[in-house]
């Protein structure tokens, strides 16, 4: 066999477990799934009514505004959740039996965003089977249905990045999981949740740089304007760039642990 | 070509605290080495180098051929590896761990379920394979981590501390499943804090204290390097110096313990009837015999002048004393 087929079979093989792992495990499943569905209902039936603001963008309801917001929620939590996993891995040693095997070492980290991926796809599919059974339209059909899914699972992979990075640079996961608040403190600053364009400053100067409001935008526009172009490549080049800088970093945080065989 | 081969290996970690300081060893093909020493004397930190986990920072290696730094592949390949307390996920099913370790050695498809099935029967955990490894005793755990160890048929095996934590019954079944994996021609490299493991298991011990090997060979060989067998006698009824005279036909009479007589004997618990009854037809009462053998510890303390830890409390269901009335 191959290297390159080896690898792939590990990476796939990989991610397969972490799938499974995070559905046996409720800790790493509760937040991504039930948080934000949680918080969806809580904010569209709260705060439904914003919609009649002057700037508020054309929608058909509040809900097809929140649901973009909801997904990149859900892809940062799994991602942070794909952290938690990998440093519970590097505490009880288990990464170690994948460390002796004649395998390419990225691949262990490639397998884990692999199944973040997967679960990314998962909360997209999700997410949307709510958006359509609460009412929700979906203007881009089926061509924006399967870009959503795409978009939203490669978002995984990219924030999945910085959950394996700080869990390679500490190999704990108390640290990592120390994360969870800073990513509701990043979607607030950003337009998941509200129109940049209504913030108050300097939150809506923040939300307008932050690399997440193009993401949500990208997706946004498939649920309440169609296939756009331009919208989808502004969140592609958001996701290629947290997921190079993410990416990145984890493979310096793969390295440096191999080399002082922590 | 011997299966492994040491040279100078040194692991120097940040602040200057040097875990292994120059190890030289090396493992025929075929052979059973064991490393014994205690916590921190640098036996993991070498399973870790010769695993190809840990860089050295000294001395060269070479596993199965390869070198573990420039072909660590290679060694990879030729290796299987059960690391201390079996870093296995408890959510994961005994299957499912086999069939990943399969996956990252290469094997698919029927070749990889056939392996995975074959291997654990062999450890006794078919039963058990479809149970989340949570629910596995210790001993399952490391049957699991040994099956999964073996699932690409490693030339060399490295288990490192294959049985701590372990009750006597799992340990022997460890013992008995690594004897005849050694009998169908694995070499195998074992770490153990135990002396009673290295003796039953080992063709060849390791001592290691502070990262350096104090002695090395047969457990036979080393274990009479600091003396031989010798008996303890506890005196009953009759002439101490008679007895003295007795025994010293024996052997050479050592320094007395605890107001019990001591002497060698070169041929050990053959020679314990004939000292008995010397001393009966000479009207002199035993009060209580033991045969004390030298141990590894007895080594370790030669060497280190340091017990292993543990040592003793492993050794006191081993001491039961030989009664004359037994003889």
């Amino acid at each position: 066999m191959s290297r390159l087929l080896l690898n792939l079979r590990v990476i796939v093989a990989l991610g397969r477990r972490s799938v499974r792992q995070t559905f046996r495990r409720p800790q790493l499943f509760a937040p991504i799934l039930v948080f934000p569905t949680l918080l969806l209902a809580i904010q569209t039936g709260g705060a439904g009514s914003a919609v009649d603001l002057e700037g508020f963008p054309q929608v058909n309801g509040f809900l097809d505004f929140m649901l973009a917001g909801a997904m990149v929620q859900s892809c940062l939590l799994a991602g942070n959740s794909g952290g938690i996993a990998l440093a519970v891995d590097l505490e009880m040693g288990f990464t170690d039996r994948l460390f002796a095997a004649p395998i390419s070492r990225f691949a262990i980290v490639a397998g884990r965003l692999a199944g973040t991926a997967a679960f990314g796809a998962v909360t997209a599919v999700w997410f949307l089977a709510i958006g359509l059974i609460f009412g929700a339209t979906i203007e881009g059909g089926v061509p924006g249905t399967i870009l959503m899914i795409a978009l939203v699972a490669l978002s995984a992979t990219a924030f999945g990045g910085i959950g394996a990075a700080v869990a390679l640079y500490t190999g704990r996961a108390s640290v990592v999981q120390g994360l969870f608040p800073l990513v509701f403190v990043v979607l607030f600053l950003s337009d998941a949740f509200f129109p940049a364009n209504l913030m108050l400053e300097p939150a809506a100067t923040i939300a307008e740089y932050n690399p997440l409001s193009l993401i949500v935008d990208g997706l946004r526009e498939l649920v309440i304007g169609g296939v756009d172009a331009a919208a989808v490549a502004e969140a592609i080049g958001a996701i290629a760039l947290i997921g190079a800088i993410s990416i990145g970093l984890s493979a310096l945080a793969l390295r440096r642990r191999l080399r002082l065989g922590a | 070509m011997p299966a492994i081969e040491v040279t100078g290996l040194e692991r120097e970690f940040e602040g200057e605290i040097r875990a292994v300081d120059g190890v030289d060893l090396e493992v025929a093909d075929g052979e059973i080495y064991a490393f014994l020493g205690p916590n921190g004397a640098g036996k993991t930190t070498t399973v870790r180098m010769l695993t190809t986990l840990l860089r050295p920072t000294g001395g060269t290696a070479r596993v199965a051929g390869h070198d573990v730094v420039d072909e660590a592949a290679e060694v990879r390949r030729s290796i299987g590896v059960a690391l201390q307390e079996a870093a296995l996920d408890p959510l994961m099913t005994g299957r499912e761990l086999i069939a990943l370790q399969a996956t990252l050695h290469g094997l698919i498809g029927g070749e990889a379920e056939r392996r995975g099935a074959e291997l654990l029967r062999r450890v006794g955990l078919a039963q058990a394979a479809d149970r989340r490894v949570g629910t596995y005793s210790g001993g399952m755990r490391r049957r699991l981590d040994l099956a999964s160890a073996l699932v690409h048929e490693p030339q060399v095996l490295f288990l490192d501390e294959p049985t701590t934590g372990l009750d006597p019954v799992s340990r022997k079944a460890i013992w008995e499943e690594v004897a005849a994996l050694n009998r169908e021609g694995t070499t195998v490299f074992l770490t153990t804090q135990y002396l009673e493991e290295a003796d039953q298991l080992a063709d060849r011990v390791g001592i290691i204290a502070k990262g350096r090997i104090v002695a090395e060979g047969t457990p036979a060989v080393l274990k009479a390097e600091v003396g031989r067998p010798h008996l303890e006698i506890g005196l009953g009824d009759g002439s101490a110096a008679q007895a003295e005279r007795i025994c010293e036909a024996f052997g050479r009479k050592l320094p007395e313990k605890d107001g019990k007589l001591l002497v060698e004997v070169d041929g050990g618990a053959s020679e314990v009837a004939k000292v008995v009854r010397a001393l009966d037809e000479a009207g002199i009462t035993v009060a209580s015999l033991d045969l004390v053998e030298p141990t590894l510890d007895d080594v370790f303390v030669a060497k280190t002048g340091e017990h292993l830890e543990g040592a003793e409390e492993e050794a006191a269901p081993e001491a039961e004393p030989v009664r004359a009335g037994d003889a």
